[in-house]
């Protein structure tokens, strides 16, 4: 039986022990009328060989395309010591670490990984990481209504030019606690937050603004401004980052005067791979005093018996499985497995190798700007400073130019045109040093024709 | 396993060592970017040999207790055999370099093992839809605690706002119910384990939105009044919402739909043996009866003829919403695709049939060999509790000193604690995919464990003494905490 060890003889002398007749017996328990009758619905199970086969075939259906898309998910070297490491079946196959003193190697890691997220976003504390960077602006938000005394609007100022689909998951997270997040326009020149819209709100009663930098459509914000103005009105600044970004950009702890009082974004550019969208892994970072409205785990170093060395979960009051209904958050794991991935790739790249990816990805994408702004009837649609991606406007509508570029194995970016149709027929692009000039090249070549087929069409 | 200290990685550091055979090349930064948006100082990243990354995290692995290293009998938390093929094939190169906003034109594989899923928890569960996005158990219970909300609000019932949960649920349940904006209401439970009816009759009304129901319970047994109490609620306008945490005791023996439940989510890093790796990802899909199909989490994956396509807003306008940036953990969900299909019909049934079995075979050994069973009256689901109020009055022996004792012989604990309402408890759940031979040396571990809480107690007081560290001081972590490594820290 497949994944099952018993013999007939095992199960002879285990119900023998139980004084059941037969294993159906142990089910006498269950309303006979409730009982399954088959599963028809499932398949026959399948063998190794077989399930091997179904997968290299699906996989291959798939295909690998050449890909220019970013927009929150982004394609980095990952060195191949990262995953050999994190698929040990120690580290896979292990859970939460409640045992502290079974579970050193894990709590240390999340220790080690709280050192580096920290230091990276400028920040004295990290949690042990949440789902991913959506749902980690969403408990981002409602730390902030726990941790900010004086607000009491439950309000949000969020720009336009944040995530699409995290300010979705804020809303569909955080509405249920009445959270309100309202919109803040972008320049049309610039793609940045308008300063002089987000003025009318002073005077207000704002838990918090949010800041994304680089914002979604890739562009830099003057964040020293923005945080400010923010702390000036007494809301907080929730920053959302990209964790390769910070190896260039200043970090958020030092933003403004002050700094940014909670700092949230995926984690995947660190050592995971894009598989669909997940499992990735949502960092949190935060200043000492709001150590305590902090959602999810968080481990501390400690000494056992002895007087050793040694790490435990902690400040565990806040959570589920102690205060129930009056936790900080529902959330009972981390994403252990890509946190853990995460601070080997960290540890391999170390300072200069971030550095050398971050630098590398801006470079390239500035080279794929200039190739493809030099395809008749593409531009770039903001002007400003950028890190790794670029809002290009093309003069044919967008989705049938994509297929086109798919049709040739070429996936040319995020269509802007669904969550921003005021941008007309345009393009998110993005490239990472695992772009060559040569892929580059290709895709200006390529648009020349996929353009030229969409104007005949 | 040694007493043995392995350093932190920033203590291997050295200024200028780094892996730069993993780096790219070295190009300028861009100059287009502003002084005043730049980094100043570098960030405390170790610099560290390829070489010495990979023999830290190797030696910090050798620390941990796992499945493919120990017996890991963990109740409530399914510690079953996660297999390899799941990873491997989840891993194939094309799978892992998908990008979640890549055209389905070049996603048709992916997709397909996504629908295949979603029509396979259907019909295990008894629902006649499913969302996969939710990224934890917890993620699927707000899911499901929402959707209930949306339901009541959107048959404009909007005084329900109350969540009913037994004393003995998770602790997740009451979280998520205060998450979704909702009041929680608890009930108690009998002294055979199932759910105290007449004070359900008593707590059901007009303010009624759902209960939140784990069945078998987190008490080990099953809730044989379920029937019962589906129709009290559905008759006060309610909904019931099945927490899977235990789904593995019943799989392919009876659905939640066919018990009367409206909603569910399933964990399939429990029964369907996705990995645990250190506390997550975990996943927790959600499955609903008829009438929360609107309100199901986006995108979930439609097929038209054989093409698969994303549903989301303009398909399910009256959604709850998106839950994730993306779909969820897309990688985790192949490998729950690959483990069900691999099992097949007849190996569901299977599953509910051995993790069962031995759970009871360890139930019954354990209390022959004099532990006391919290439920001595009733069969055990897929784990029982045991409970050591006994050696706790004879011989100040915890439930606490007892786990420990047991990792010096190199089993993981069971639940400790939980269900808080049965006095020093230990909830044991083997999983189907353990032999006879590792129960026995479970039973052998405890038995001797008794004889030395009997002759000499201190030895599980101090307990473990063979692991890399001793019994840790909480109370020093969480009075000075140290959160985070400084350089100037440690000399």
């Amino acid at each position: 039986m497949p994944f099952i060890p018993h013999t007939d003889d095992d199960v002879r002398e285990m119900l023998a022990a139980i004084g059941a007749p037969s294993i159906e017996a142990l089910f006498d328990e269950i309303p006979r009328e409730l009982r399954t009758k088959a599963l028809a619905g499932v398949p026959e199970g399948l063998s190794e060989i077989e399930i091997g086969r179904l997968m290299s075939e699906r996989a291959r259906q798939d295909g690998r395309p050449l890909s220019f898309i970013g927009a929150g998910a982004y394609e980095h070297h990952i060195p191949s010591a990262v995953w050999a490491i994190v698929t040990r079946g120690e580290i896979y196959s292990a859970y939460t670490p409640y045992q502290a003193e079974a579970s050193q190697g894990t709590l240390q890691a999340i220790y080690e990984y709280q050192t580096m997220m920290a230091s990276l976003t400028g920040m004295q504390v990290s949690n042990a990481t949440l789902y991913d960077g959506g749902s980690a602006l969403a408990e981002a938000a409602l730390m902030a209504v726990r941790a900010h005394r004086k607000s009491k609007s439950l309000r949000f100022l969020v720009p336009a030019n944040v995530h699409p689909h995290y300010r979705k998951v804020a809303v569909a997270t955080a509405g249920n606690q009445d959270l309100r997040f309202d919109s803040v326009p972008y320049e049309r020149g610039t793609g940045r937050v308008d300063i002089a819209a987000l003025a009318k709100h002073a005077g207000e009663d704002i838990t918090a603004l949010v800041i994304q930098q680089p914002n979604f459509f890739g562009m830099l914000e003057d964040v020293d401004a923005l945080t400010d103005w923010a702390h000036a009105q007494g809301a907080f600044v929730i920053a959302v980052v990209n964790p390769t970004s910070l190896a260039l950009l200043k970090p958020p702890g030092e933003w403004g005067a002050r700094g940014a009082d909670i700092v949230v974004g995926e984690g995947q550019p660190l050592g995971v791979p894009l598989s669909s969208g997940g499992p990735y892994f949502g960092f949190m970072t935060t200043r000492m005093e709001h150590v305590r409205q902090m959602p999810g785990r968080i481990v501390g170093r400690t000494v056992d018996l002895d007087g050793r060395e040694g790490f435990a979960l902690t400040l565990q009051a806040r959570e589920q499985h102690i205060r129930r209904g009056k936790a900080t958050s529902n959330i009972c794991t981390n994403q252990g497995l890509l946190m853990t991935a995460a601070t080997i790739y960290l540890s391999i790249m170390g300072p200069e190798g971030l550095e050398r990816v971050a630098a590398q990805s801006a470079a390239r994408t500035r080279e794929l700007v200039a190739a493809l702004t030099a395809v008749k009837g593409v531009r770039r649609c903001f002007e400003g400073p950028h890190f790794h991606e670029a809002v290009i406007a093309l003069d044919r509508p967008v989705a049938g130019v994509l297929r086109e570029l798919a049709n040739r194995g070429i996936l040319g970016g995020f269509d802007l045109s669904t969550h921003y149709p005021e941008l007309g027929a345009a393009l998110l692009v993005c490239a990472t040093e695992m772009r060559t000039a040569a892929d580059i090249e290709r895709y200006a070549g390529t648009l020349t024709e996929a353009l030229r087929a969409a104007r005949a069409a | 396993m040694p007493h043995r200290r392995e350093k932190l990685i920033f203590e291997y550091s050295r200024t200028g060592r780094g892996a730069s055979g993993q780096w790219p090349a070295k190009v300028a930064p861009p100059a287009d970017i502003p002084a005043g948006l730049r980094r100043r100082s570098r960030p405390l990243l170790p610099e560290v040999s390829e070489l010495e990354a990979v023999r830290h995290y190797t030696r910090l692995s050798q620390l941990n207790f796992s499945i493919d290293t120990h017996f890991y009998p963990l109740g409530s938390c399914t510690m079953k055999y996660n297999p390899k093929a799941c990873n491997q094939y989840a891993m194939l190169p094309e799978f892992t370099a998908r990008h979640p906003l890549g055209p389905e034109s070049h996603g048709q594989g992916f997709l397909a093992c996504m629908h295949e899923l979603q029509e396979m928890l259907k019909e295990v569960t008894g629902m006649r839809g499913v969302s996969l996005t939710p990224m934890a158990g917890a993620h699927g219970e707000f899911a499901g605690v929402a959707m209930i909300r949306a339901y009541h609000r959107a048959r404009g019932d909007l005084a329900r706002n109350e969540i009913i949960v037994p004393e003995a649920a998770h602790g997740t349940n009451p979280a998520t119910a205060t998450m979704c904006g909702c009041v929680v209401r608890e009930i108690p439970v009998l002294a055979d384990g199932d759910v105290d009816v007449e004070a359900l009759k008593a707590a059901v009304g007009p303010n009624t939105a759902g209960i939140m129901l784990t069945n078998p319970s987190t008490l080990g047994v099953f809730e044989r009044r379920i029937r019962e109490v589906a129709e009290i609620v559905h008759a006060a306008g309610g909904l019931l919402y099945y927490d899977g945490a235990n789904l593995n005791a019943i799989l392919g023996k009876v659905r939640p739909g066919d018990m009367g439940f409206d909603v569910i989510h399933v964990n399939l890093h429990k029964t369907f043996s996705t990995p645990h790796g250190g506390g997550g990802p975990g996943s927790g899909a959600v499955g609903v009866s008829e009438r929360l199909l609107p309100f199901l989490p986006i995108p979930i994956v439609g097929r038209e003829g054989d093409r698969y396509r994303w549903l989301g807003e303009q398909d399910l306008p009256q959604s709850i919403g998106r839950l994730s940036a993306f779909m969820g953990n897309a990688g985790v969900l192949l490998r729950a695709y690959v483990y069900m299909r691999m099992l097949g019909r007849e190996g569901m049934g299977r599953v509910g049939d051995y993790a069962t079995l031995n759970a009871n075979y360890l139930l019954a050994r354990l209390t022959q060999a004099g532990f006391d069973a919290a439920y001595p009256k009733r069969r055990a689901s897929h784990e029982f509790i045991i409970t050591a109020k006994r050696q706790a009055k004879d011989h100040n022996v915890t439930a606490m000193d007892i786990a420990k004792r047991l990792l010096d012989y190199g089993f993981h604990a069971p639940t400790t604690y939980f269900p808080l309402l049965v006095p020093e408890c230990l909830l044991i759940e083997p999983t189907e995919t353990e032999s006879k031979e590792a129960l026995d040396g479970f039973i052998d571990a405890m038995v001797k464990i008794r004889q030395e809480a009997e002759a000499d107690p201190q030895l599980l007081k101090g307990a473990p003494h063979t692991l890399p560290v001793r019994r840790l001081d909480d109370v020093r972590a969480a009075r000075q905490l140290d959160l985070a490594w400084r350089p100037e820290a440690t000399a």
